[in-house]
């Protein structure tokens, strides 16, 4: 803090910084100035009036919302009243304005509830008025499956407006009209095109935005809320789920807990409805001689596929087991040390959606070169590299855009295509496919000038060009951090708790191409969506869906998606943060309890299979998991450092699947609300335009 | 033989600005230099910056706009050594009810204003201007087109003006149809090509206004009276009025009068001689009710306030403002309920709806109004307009919600027995609706 | 879209008229100018000029929304604009406009059923001293007396 000023607010001294504005400064001391159209991190609005404050010295009611708190001329602190008669009367007069249009039928109101101009008017007894007009009257409006908009009861604060167009950088949400019936309008004449993100719903004050999937469900106070990890792409964006009754009815992240402060996109706003799609498996089942499944008891497969384990371990057979990008740290920690110590196999590996191994090589015996999802906003430079973020990262892509809207951040983008973010980019380049580094060798000179950066890149840079591209920014003489974009939920986690074929074992591709394979063990991925299996290995799948694999499977145990368990997810950015189970699906188990059930059967001493004991564990165990456990248990996200030692080249392909804003792999194609609107399943790189 | 006039003019005015209004071919390049056209820009070209700026602050010369602001003082704000481009911005935007007198600079005069904006180009260091006209005006756009045309094929626009070496570009440009946009942080915004809302200020225009750049914005008419200033020097512009109020100004007078019409007269000039004398009295020997002194926006004066001189501070010492110079003259059968009501439909229509309490606040007075109009008054109506009106009055983002407020303050609180009138009728049952 | 020659060679010099990188800028005067043409802001129109001035449609949209003189339906081939605003309204200005609505049998924007006349009450237009006032399309007409109006009308029902 540069240049403190004193400033009386109320009777009390206080100390801001020069320039803040007068209702932060109120703020950062406990006292609230009422706002609507103020709102943290957008454009400044005045247009509420609900701020207005006295001023000493000044005849008339100052805008809180917009007066830099400076000294007065004669060097004497600005005097400040914000609860004085005059400013009660006026802020009383301006909510009676702005109820003259406003329907008051708060008890059938969606926002019932949480409605900031309901709380507004019950704290200044604004509650009787003069007005005796007939009201200005408009029918709602559908505009997405997901938004719906009800034009009488907004009053006009602009925050929908902003944060899609300053927000989410799309400018979905406009002005049309003027005067009492000014309005707020979509792109599209009468209906949105957008990225559905339903941020305008969750900004919206009062009742007039709505979400299709919430709306008139169920009353705010009738939930519990429950603060877990969005299960869809790896940005591990926090997410909170209104539960009722065991049901999820929504997520938001309006309390502004973990990484992503209100930041949500479609699918962590929406797409937990495949918990309760009605495909869900719920009870274990077994492969019938027409080839189709039949239910048995989970005792019944227990048993049999310990035996079946047993049996094979016992005859030196050879296991393949793949792990999933989804489950939690703990799962995963316990799937490798159950195939390791239990099953002596190193044939263990997951879906890889970029190249960590390399990357952490690359990086090995340097300090602070992986940025966390908070740099991005703070960045002074941010070079894109082979990613569609907008659509692949959401919550990064979000990061980028507040730098540079609040800090003017430098962004370059070398990509095969048209991102978003060669909108606020100071240069773009577009590179064929592999000609990514070709791409940022072009930009040497203007990346050398900067001052630090952050380099983020998809899976098209891997192997030797990603040891080239940690080597270009070695080169370019100042401090250079990495992100190595991977998809899914806990890819990180997956790669970090050794779910890949080190020492030797053999990769995904290799399970599946081995024709002498006894038994394949899939856990929570869908390997032959796209492939084939050579072998006659029997079959294990623990899965939610009777997805392609598990159509194959001899046995298929129904599992518990992550909105139903707890444990830890580490997100793109190696940030870990906990899952807190919301929702419960009858017959369904965690894959930590399937896999420490087998364990049980087997005889097998794998250690206390409970996620608390496992990330014990995984803290003392893991290089660089030796997370802070008060950060993860109240709900943040603590930084891990996976640096040390050299990981040695690993078998196998890596991918990213390509999911867009629209789609998620498995769950993606379970989730109603998210193939229900328009702009599924969208392309990347603007390939749907 | 004078030409046709809208109006015609009255001997007891004194021309500055409309000198040329009457001359054959006055809106010709031509007919401009036969009466001196373009002298001053030659004379300002031999003179600083900051002496053409101290010329117009000892000129006195206080905005014709609206808000009357210091001309002078505002060409000194605008730093005109940044780096960034320069603009001027010429509000033509002409839409207070009451005011026709810009289109007549335009009509009559158009090389006086293309003149008085290069010489305010030569005094802030700007190449280019635009002149904002509203959308209604367009055969004047079409006539200030071929005038800057023609000064373009003259060398009196465009590269090495008169061989002077400066250059300056001026465009026109329509509006469509926006009382909001004469405010000129909202024309700023329409100009840029967005919905014409206010800006935050500060920054002021003159620091960051059209495309962010330094900005030098003024009435036509302010501009149109630059070549005089400049001509005949300040101090003997500013000796035709009072102190602090400057010169001549174009007065629009409309309403209950014999001869309604645009009139040049000094500043102070008495407000009742303008009435009897220029105006040749009132309609039908009616008696005076009322006067509304500069444009819709200012409060409303009494008859008997009327006996005041028109200046700036004179009229502001009585409650009331100069304004845009349109005088609107109201006799006994004036009926305020209906006039006050037609205010309020005007600043309903053109409230932009940024802020609450400008858009709500105009649409709630003018329902009340409408209802006690259709003959649904209630008693405690005229406490509600009064109190509804100071509660908007200060609080809105720009200066429309106090331009709605004050006529309407002023009207129940000088003429409420106009109000109680019509409450009589209604008791005594030749109207009957209730609200 | 394209428009007339002399339409083209206006935009384009108007998109000249504004510094660099500003097309947005002409918005407004492109939309008017073009209304004239097109008879009204279509959606065609709007994703036109949307791409003329480097702005998507939405920020065009917003624009036609705001301003009085940019309409969605075409008028008729006479707009008849009656002006009540105070002067007018002071000498006639309110009587004038209800004998247009009985002349022309249509009321507050709305078109003869032969899309000849088009009638609209506005505010004031800037011609309060010669009051009142009517302007047909872009057409100034002072002082008007009932009977001079209704002269206008029949002529240009004539001239039509
Ligand atoms: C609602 C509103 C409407 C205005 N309309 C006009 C107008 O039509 N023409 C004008 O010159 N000034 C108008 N003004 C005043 C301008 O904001 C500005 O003060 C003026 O153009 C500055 O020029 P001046 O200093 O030469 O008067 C208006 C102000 C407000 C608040
Ligand atoms: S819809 Fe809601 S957020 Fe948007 S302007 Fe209206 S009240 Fe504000
Ligand atoms: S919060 Fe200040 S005007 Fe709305």
């Amino acid at each position: 803090m540069a240049n403190l000023v004193k400033v009386k607010i109320n009777g009390q001294e206080f100390e801001a910084e020069k320039g803040t504005l007068l209702i932060e400064a109120a703020r950062q001391n406990g006292i609230e100035i009422p706002a609507f159209c103020y709102y943290e991190g957008y454009s400044l609005q005045a247009a509420c009036r609900m701020c207005l404050v006295e001023v000493e010295g000044t005849p008339k009611l100052q805008v809180g919302c917009t007066l830099p708190v400076d000294v007065n001329r004669d060097g004497s602190p600005m005097v400040v009243h914000t609860e004085s008669e005059t400013v009660k009367s006026a802020r009383k007069g301006t909510l009676e304005l702005l109820l003259t249009n406003h329907p008051l039928d708060c008890p059938v109101c969606d926002k019932g509830g949480e409605c900031e101009l309901q709380d507004m008017v019950f704290k200044y007894g604004a509650g009787e008025s003069r007005y005796s007009e007939t009201k200005v009257h408009t029918p709602e409006k559908q505009w997405s499956p997901v938004v719906f908009f009800d034009a009488p009861r907004c009053i006009l604060c602009y925050r929908c407006v902003r944060a899609c167009n300053e927000g989410m950088g799309v400018g979905a949400l406009g002005i049309g009209n003027r005067g009492v019936i000014a309005e707020i309008i979509p792109n599209k004449h009468d209906h949105l095109e957008c990225d559905e993100c339903g941020s305008c719903i969750d900004i919206c004050p009062v009742g007039a935005l709505t979400s299709g999937t919430y709306r008139y469900q169920t009353r705010p106070w009738e939930m519990n809320h429950v603060g877990t990890v969005c299960t869809h792409c790896g940005d591990g964006c926090k997410t909170t789920l209104g539960v009722r009754d065991g049901e999820i009815m929504r997520g938001n992240n309006r309390d502004r807990s973990g990484i992503n402060d209100e930041f949500l996109c479609v699918k962590g706003r929406y797409a937990f409805d495949f918990v309760n799609h009605p495909d869900r498996l719920q009870s274990p089942m077994l492969k019938n001689a027409s080839g189709g499944h039949d239910p048995i008891s989970w005792s019944q497969a227990l048993d049999m596929v310990a035996k079946k384990f047993s049996e094979v371990k016992a005859r030196n057979g050879k296991f393949g087991i793949i792990g999933s990008n989804h489950t939690t740290n703990e799962e995963n920690y316990f799937l490798q040390k159950f195939a390791r110590q239990g099953l002596g196999t190193k044939n263990i590996d997951h879906h890889r959606t970029g190249d960590l191994a390399t990357l952490f090589d690359a990086l090995s015996g340097k300090n602070d070169t992986l940025a966390s999802v908070g740099d991005l906003y703070t960045a002074k430079a941010v070079l894109v590299v082979g990613n569609d973020l907008s659509q692949q990262h959401p919550l990064l892509a979000n990061q980028i855009r507040a730098n540079f809207r609040h800090h003017a951040a430098h962004i370059y983008t070398v990509t095969t295509g048209e991102v978003r973010e060669d909108k606020q980019s100071i240069a773009k380049v577009r590179v064929k496919q592999g000609g990514e580094l070709a791409g940022v060798e072009s930009l040497r000179e203007q990346l050398k000038a900067e001052a630090s950066l952050v380099i983020l890149f998809g899976d098209s840079v891997q192997g030797d060009s990603l040891r080239k591209l940690v080597a270009f920014g070695d080169s370019l003489g100042i401090p250079v951090k990495y992100i190595g974009l991977v998809d899914y939920s806990n890819s990180r986690g997956a790669f970090d708790m050794g779910i890949i074929p080190r020492d030797g074992g053999l990769s995904r591709e290799q399970m599946l191409a081995a024709t002498d394979l006894d038994v394949l063990w899939v856990v929570g991925a869908n390997p032959l969506k796209s492939a084939t299996l050579a072998s006659n290995a029997f079959v294990v799948v623990s899965e939610m869906f009777m997805t392609e694999t598990a159509k194959r499977a001899d046995l298929i145990l129904p599992a518990a998606s992550a909105y139903e368990k707890s444990g830890t997810v580490t997100n793109v950015t190696g940030e870990v943060q906990k899952l807190k189970p919301a929702a419960k699906v009858m017959g369904t188990k965690t894959d930590l309890e399937i896999a420490g059930s087998i364990a049980k059967e087997m005889g097998l001493n794998l250690g206390i299979w409970l996620p608390d004991k496992m990330l014990e564990e995984i803290r003392s165990t893991v290089h660089g998991y030796n997370v802070p456990m008060p950060i993860l248990s109240t709900g943040g996200a603590a930084p891990t450092q996976p640096l040390n030692g050299r990981v040695a080249a690993l078998p196998g392909t890596i991918a990213s699947s390509g999911d867009t804003l629209f789609t998620s792999g498995t769950l993606g194609r379970y989730s109603k609300m998210l193939n229900s609107v328009m702009e599924a399943p969208g392309a990347l790189y603007g390939g749907n335009k | 033989m004078a030409k046709v006039l809208y109006n015609e003019p009255s001997p007891l005015e004194t021309l500055v600005i409309s000198r040329n209004f009457r001359k054959e071919g006055s809106e010709t390049l031509d007919g401009y230099l036969a009466n001196d056209g373009y002298k001053a820009f030659l004379k300002a070209k031999e003179m600083t910056p900051e002496a053409i700026i101290e010329e117009v602050k000892t000129s006195a010369l206080r905005g014709r706009g609206g808000a009357g602001f210091p001309t002078g003082l505002k060409w000194s704000f605008v730093p005109r050594t940044s780096p960034k481009p320069k603009y001027i911005v010429i509000n033509a935007d002409e839409s207070e009810p009451g005011t026709c007198k810009d289109r007549l600079l335009m009509e009559y005069d158009p090389h006086q204003l293309i003149e008085g904006i290069i010489i305010a180009g030569l005094a802030m260091d700007a190449h280019k201007g635009y002149l904002y006209i509203r959308g209604e005006y367009r055969f004047i756009i079409e006539h200030m087109n071929r005038a800057i045309e023609e000064a373009y094929k003259r060398g009196y626009l465009g590269k090495n003006i008169c061989g002077t070496g400066f250059d300056f570009d001026l465009y026109t440009h329509s509006g469509a149809g926006a009382y909001e946009c004469g405010e000129e942080t909202a024309l700023l915004d329409s100009l840029e090509g967005k919905r014409g809302i206010p800006r935050m200020k500060p920054p002021f225009p003159a620091v960051a206004g059209a495309w962010a750049c330094p900005t030098l914005l003024n009435n036509v008419e302010t501009f149109a009276t630059i070549p005089a200033i400049i001509r005949d020097g300040g101090a003997a512009y500013a000796a035709l009025g009072v102190p602090k109020s400057g010169g001549t100004r174009l007065l629009c007078i409309s309403g209950h009068v014999n001869k309604p019409g645009v009139y040049e007269v000094p500043l102070g000039y008495p407000m009742m001689k303008a009435i009897n004398d220029i105006a040749g009295g009132m309609r039908g020997g009616r008696k005076l009710k009322a006067v509304v002194p500069g444009g819709s926006s200012c409060p409303i004066l009494r008859a008997d306030e009327c006996d005041v001189p028109m200046d700036y501070d004179s009229i502001a010492k009585i409650g009331s403002m100069m304004g845009s110079g349109g005088m609107v003259v109201l006799d006994e059968t004036t009926d305020m309920v209906k006039f006050a009501l037609r205010i309020m439909r005007f600043y309903a229509h053109e409230s932009c709806g940024w802020c609450i309490p400008c858009r709500e606040g105009t649409t709630w007075l003018r329902k009340i109004l409408q209802r006690f109009d259709d003959g649904g008054g209630r008693k405690d109506d005229v406490r509600v307009l009064g109190e509804v009106s100071k509660n908007m009055l200060g609080r809105t983002f720009c200066a429309l919600g106090d331009a709605a407020a004050m006529p309407t303050i002023s009207i129940v609180e000088k003429f409420s027995e106009d109000f109680d009138k019509r409450l009589a009728m209604q008791g005594s049952g030749l109207v009957t609706i209730n609200g | 879209m394209t428009f007339s020659p002399q339409l083209e060679e206006r935009f384009a010099k108007m998109l000249q008229a504004y510094p660099e990188g500003k097309k947005r800028s002409a918005v407004v005067p492109m939309l008017i100018y073009a209304q004239d043409e097109t008879g009204a802001v279509t959606p065609e129109l709007i994703e036109e000029v949307a791409k003329r001035c480097e702005v998507t449609p939405l920020q065009v949209d917003e624009v036609v929304g705001y301003y009085s003189m940019l309409h969605r339906k075409p008028q008729g081939k006479f707009h008849v604009q009656v002006c009540t605003s105070i002067s007018c309204m002071l000498v006639g200005g309110t009587e004038l406009y209800d004998q247009a609505c009985k002349k022309l049998g249509v009321g507050h924007k709305q078109t003869t059923a032969d899309g000849v006349f088009s009638l609209e009450e506005v505010e004031c237009m800037g011609a309060c001293s010669w009051a009142p006032c009517v302007e047909v399309n872009y057409d100034y007409h002072h002082n008007v007396s009932p009977e001079k109006f209704d002269a206008l009308i029949d002529g240009l029902r004539k001239a039509q």
